[in-house]
Formats: C-alpha cells, sequence, structure tokens
C-alpha cells in the first residue's frame, strides 16, 4: 500500500505534460487536464498498475456562464485496489464537441447522455447521444444557469381536446428569490436608495 | 422456401406492476427470446438537482427523502457528511450512533421490499405480505423519531434534528430479537423453493468484470463475488467500530444477490443491536449556534439564540468555497454526492450519483438471450427505484 500522495506523485510523474493542476483534498486526488488529453488520460488512470482506476463511478458537468470556458466536466473515479477516489476535471467551451468514453467505461453511456441532456455538452461518436431524463420533444438544457427553475412549458389534460396537452407556464405568483444573504445590512435596492440620497 | 422471421417489439411499462415504478422499455423480441432491451427513463424526473441549487443547505435535505423512497435516511446520510466535511464539523458519538442505527433499519427496510416484491414477480405472494408488516414496525420507529413514516428529513449536517424518545431503543431492540426469525420463515418460503430457484438461478449473471465494467456497486457489485462495501472500505461515521461481515455470492445471478440481502438483513441485525448496546449518552447535534438551530426552550430567554434561530432559518448556514464528493453505502449500492459550494448559504452544484441509474443501464446486457419471463426477474433482482434514478 501506498499512500494518496504517493499516488498523486506517480500520476504527475507520468503524465507530467499533460496535467495543469493536482491537489489532494478531501482524500481524493483532484487533477485538471485539457480536453485534447482526455482519453489519454483516462486510459492511463484506467489501465497503469499504480493506479487500476477501474471503476467509472459518474460524469456531470458545471456551469459557469460568466468564464470563457463555460463548463467544466467532470469524471469520477474509484480504484477498488488501492481504494482510492480520483476527481477528473477540464474545462470545455460552450459549442466543443469531447470525445466520448463508452469505448473504455461502457457505463459511461447514460452518463454522457445525462451531461448532454442537462447541459448540452456533445460527445463525439457516441452510439447512442439521445436525451434521457427529460420528457420525449424537451428543448432547453435545464441545468444550465441560465434556464428557469420554472421552466418554459407545463402540462395539463384538456377536457376539450382529450389527451394532455403543452402550454406555457403561467404562475399565479412569481418564483420568490428573497436576498438573505445579509439581512442586518439590509436589502440591495434600499442601499442603493440610500446611498444615492 | 425460405421462412421470413420478423422481430416484434414490445412496450413493457411504464404502468407495469413488475416495472417497479414508472420504467417504459422497448423489448425487441424473435418469439419469445428478448433480443434487445432499451429501457426509457425519465418519467419521475422532478429536476430535484436543480432544485436543490435554489434552496438552502437544510432546505435541500428533503429532496433527499425523496430519491430513494424506500430508505430515505440513507441518503440524507450522504448529504449531511458532504456539508460536514467541507465545514470540518464534528459529529457528536451519540449522534453517529443514532445515524448508522437508522441507516441500518433504511437498509433493513429496502431489503425487505426488494426481496419480497422480487418473490412477488416470480409468483410468490406470501412473503410480501409478511414482509410488509414488518416494513410497517420499521416505519413506526421512523415515525417516532423524526414525525414521518417515509419522508423523515431528520439527519441534519452536524448531528440528527432530534434525540430519540423515550422508550424508542427499547423498542427497537425488542424488535431485532424478533426479527431473525422472520427472516428465518421468509427464507423457509423461499430459498429452497423450486419455483423460485428456477426463476432466479442462473438468471442474469453478471461477472465480475461486467460488474465493475458497468460501475455496480452495493449487492449487483457483491453478487459477482467482489467483497467491496464503503462501510469496510471507507468507513464513515461510526461503522468502524461496528462488527458486521459482508456477505458476498460466487455466480453472480439473481438467486445470489437474492441471498446476499437476506444475509445483509441479519447483519444490519447485528448492526443495530450494537448500536443500541453501545450508545453513550449525550449531545445529538453539534453545539455550534452557527450550524445547528438552538432548542425552543433557550429561544425565550436568549438573544444569541434568537439571533441564531431567525439567521438559521432565513438565510441559512454560509458554506465556503469548495468541491467534494461524498459517498456511502446505500441498500442499494454506492449513493454519491458531488457537492460544489460557493460560500453562500446554497449549493452552487450538487450532483446525486444513483446507485439504480448504472444498474439500470446494464439491462440491456443483462438481458440479452434470456426470455421474456425472465424480465421481471432481473429487473427485481436489479432493485430499481425510480426516484433516485429519475432525480
Amino acid at each position: 500500500m501506498f499512500s494518496l500522495q504517493d499516488l498523486e506523485k506517480k500520476i504527475n510523474s507520468e503524465l507530467t505534460t499533460k496535467i495543469n493542476t493536482s491537489k489532494i483534498n478531501h482524500s481524493q486526488i483532484f487533477i485538471n487536464i485539457d480536453s485534447e488529453d482526455l482519453i489519454d488520460v483516462i486510459l492511463f488512470l484506467k489501465n497503469n498498475e499504480n493506479t487500476k482506476f477501474r471503476q467509472l463511478i459518474d460524469i456531470t458537468a458545471v456551469d459557469y456562464p460568466q468564464k470563457d470556458k463555460r463548463f467544466k466536466l467532470v469524471y469520477m473515479f474509484l480504484s477498488h485496489e488501492y481504494n482510492s477516489r480520483l476527481v477528473l476535471e477540464c474545462l470545455i467551451n460552450e459549442d466543443e464537441i469531447v470525445p466520448t468514453i463508452t469505448k473504455i467505461y461502457p457505463a459511461s453511456n447514460w452518463m454522457e447522455r445525462e451531461v448532454f441532456d442537462m447541459y448540452g455538452i456533445k460527445f463525439k461518436d457516441h452510439p447512442d447521444l439521445r436525451r434521457i431524463l427529460t420528457d420525449y420533444g424537451f428543448e432547453g438544457f435545464p441545468l444550465r444557469k441560465d434556464f428557469p427553475l420554472t421552466g418554459h412549458n407545463e402540462v395539463r389534460y384538456s377536457e376539450d381536446e382529450k389527451k394532455v396537452i403543452y402550454e406555457p407556464v403561467k404562475l399565479e405568483q412569481n418564483y420568490r428569490n428573497f436576498d438573505y444573504e445579509s439581512p442586518w445590512e439590509g436589502t440591495k435596492y434600499i442601499n442603493k436608495n440610500t446611498k444615492d440620497k | 422456401m425460405s421462412k421470413q422471421t420478423k422481430t416484434l417489439n414490445l412496450n413493457f411499462g411504464p404502468q407495469h406492476p413488475a416495472a417497479h415504478g414508472v420504467l417504459r422499455l422497448i423489448l425487441e423480441l424473435d418469439g419469445e427470446v428478448v433480443e434487445k432491451a432499451d429501457p426509457h427513463i425519465g418519467l419521475l424526473h422532478r429536476g430535484t438537482e436543480k432544485l436543490i441549487e435554489h434552496k438552502t443547505y437544510s432546505q435541500a435535505v428533503p429532496y433527499f427523502d425523496r430519491l430513494d423512497y424506500v430508505a430515505p435516511m440513507n441518503q440524507e446520510h450522504a448529504f449531511a457528511l458532504a456539508i460536514e466535511k467541507i465545514l470540518k464539523i464534528e459529529v457528536p458519538i451519540r449522534a453517529q450512533y443514532i445515524r448508522v442505527l437508522f441507516c441500518e433499519i433504511g437498509r433493513i427496510l429496502s431489503h425487505i421490499l426488494n426481496i419480497t416484491t422480487q418473490a412477488l414477480d416470480v409468483g410468490a405472494l406470501t412473503p410480501s405480505l409478511w414482509g410488509f408488516e414488518e416494513r410497517e414496525t420499521l416505519m413506526t420507529f421512523y415515525e417516532r423519531v423524526s414525525g414521518s413514516r417515509l419522508h423523515a428529513n431528520y439527519f441534519r449536517a452536524g448531528g440528527v434534528h432530534k434525540d430519540l424518545p423515550r422508550g424508542l431503543e427499547n423498542d427497537i431492540s425488542d424488535f431485532i430479537k424478533k426479527f431473525p426469525k422472520i427472516i428465518d420463515d421468509l427464507e423457509t418460503l423461499l430459498t429452497d423453493n423450486r419455483i423460485f430457484k428456477q426463476r432466479n438461478v442462473d438468471i442474469g449473471i453478471v461477472s465480475k468484470q461486467d460488474a465493475l465494467d458497468y460501475s455496480f456497486s452495493g449487492v449487483m457489485l457483491r453478487g459477482s463475488n467482489v467483497a467491496w462495501d464503503l462501510r469496510k472500505s471507507q468507513p464513515y461515521d461510526c461503522y468502524e467500530q461496528m462488527e458486521f461481515n459482508i456477505p458476498v455470492g460466487t455466480n453472480g445471478d439473481c438467486y445470489d444477490r437474492y441471498l446476499c440481502r437476506v444475509e445483509e438483513m441479519r447483519e444490519s441485525v447485528k448492526i443495530i443491536d450494537q448500536c443500541i448496546k453501545n450508545m453513550p449518552k449525550g449531545p445529538i447535534k453539534t453545539l455550534d449556534g452557527k450550524i445547528s438551530p438552538p432548542p425552543k426552550k433557550v429561544l425565550k430567554e436568549s438573544m444569541e439564540a434568537l439571533i441564531h434561530h431567525f439567521k438559521l432559518f432565513t438565510e441559512g448556514y454560509r458554506v465556503n468555497k469548495d468541491e467534494i464528493y461524498t459517498a456511502v453505502e446505500a441498500p442499494k449500492g454506492e449513493f454519491g454526492v458531488y457537492l460544489i459550494s460557493d460560500g453562500s448559504s446554497k449549493p452552487y452544484k450538487c450532483k446525486i450519483r444513483a446507485p439504480g441509474f448504472s444498474h439500470l443501464q446494464a439491462m440491456d446486457y443483462l438481458i440479452k438471450g434470456h426470455m421474456l419471463a425472465d424480465v421481471p426477474a432481473v429487473l427485481g433482482s436489479l432493485d430499481i427505484v425510480f426516484g433516485e434514478i429519475d432525480r
């Protein structure tokens, strides 16, 4: 057995140029790479004798709308042999197409479909890139930060048409997002008004 | 003269009792042999992850009850652990014991449901009637401690909401004395039952390698002879102090998975017993007033407590900027929470890793070449609950 620090060093020495940053946080290794190196790095992590990250736990993305590279793609791996976890991250542009890893980890099939469904990130050569969780014929990507919480369409059963119909969302009351951050300092709009005076 | 064969497309579900919820399975059949299975999921999608991004940390806890609604507290546990690790809170020992105790009750709840409904799918009605009676008893324990049978909302970052009510420990210990007998009874109905074995032995075999490739976890992995349990390998809370075994299967078929679940229930009983015997007295949540709300009594007397109360229930506690993946061994497998906090009182991102998602994904691989009648048997042994798969 060797420690997480050794493992981090080993990965760093083997993949020197491909790794942008690496750190150990909450006893997990976090690695940041460029999206071009994705396949190489993942193949290494899976097959190398010293890493053996044989299980892909999950794939997800994080949306940072204000950044140049909008999405952070996150892969989580688990190694049973060494009882260690690794989180692989890479930043990608909004319209970037990422290579699929379905050939390396069959489990990634649905996970990539979910990322596509929720964030609209496309995967190259994915065998079956359909939406997975949202409704048939759904439009938009729900987990992007600019997608409204209430969505765009709502469904109801129409007695006239005798079927379920889609309509734009009508809210009796708008979604209330209170600013609780600093009740002591006063809310933003009051601060602004008092400062102006 | 050549005979033309045509495959038949069959729509299984979304409203079929053996689909265990709202699964729509499109099967391509050659006669009675399944050639391809395409599960359509998402019919129960409620956007949990999106909703959590708009709620404070303490408001997000109830969403976890609604994922795998058969064992709600196990999920809350993952979320609570994630926050605790970021905030670096010490959880009092008593709270750890209570949490482990209720996680194991959740495991029994889930396994009873799975075993008995799997039996129901292959034609045995009685086990479900016997099993559900026990589930009812277990759910009254849930109710006594949290006020609700199903959606508990009981775990908090830093501990649990309330201490055990008087007499509950005795009632639970009475229950676990009687419960092994019930497991035995269930086993007499199923384990050596000829029909049950015919329907389950050598059906849906998962090899060790495939179990890893398809990122199986929990019983699905252990059934295929991989001794991997997060409670042992990456222990959280007070699991380190518990003595229990990890049952593993040898063949990786539906029958082995059934046996694993039965054994796991017996192990859970052991853990519950140890919890009750060794549970110390003491606080049940962290004493840090910035994180856990003050007791009602103090509220009337202390100005500081009043301020804390107000702040916690309006703004909520702030969690410093960090990212973390935390996993627990839920009854169905590895349940994980990938949490990104940004320093505010709401999570920036909360990805939920549901074990059933990867299990159901392998449906096509598992069922290929099997008969149509094996579909419910395999589906039953996957132990899927749509609350967590569709999120």
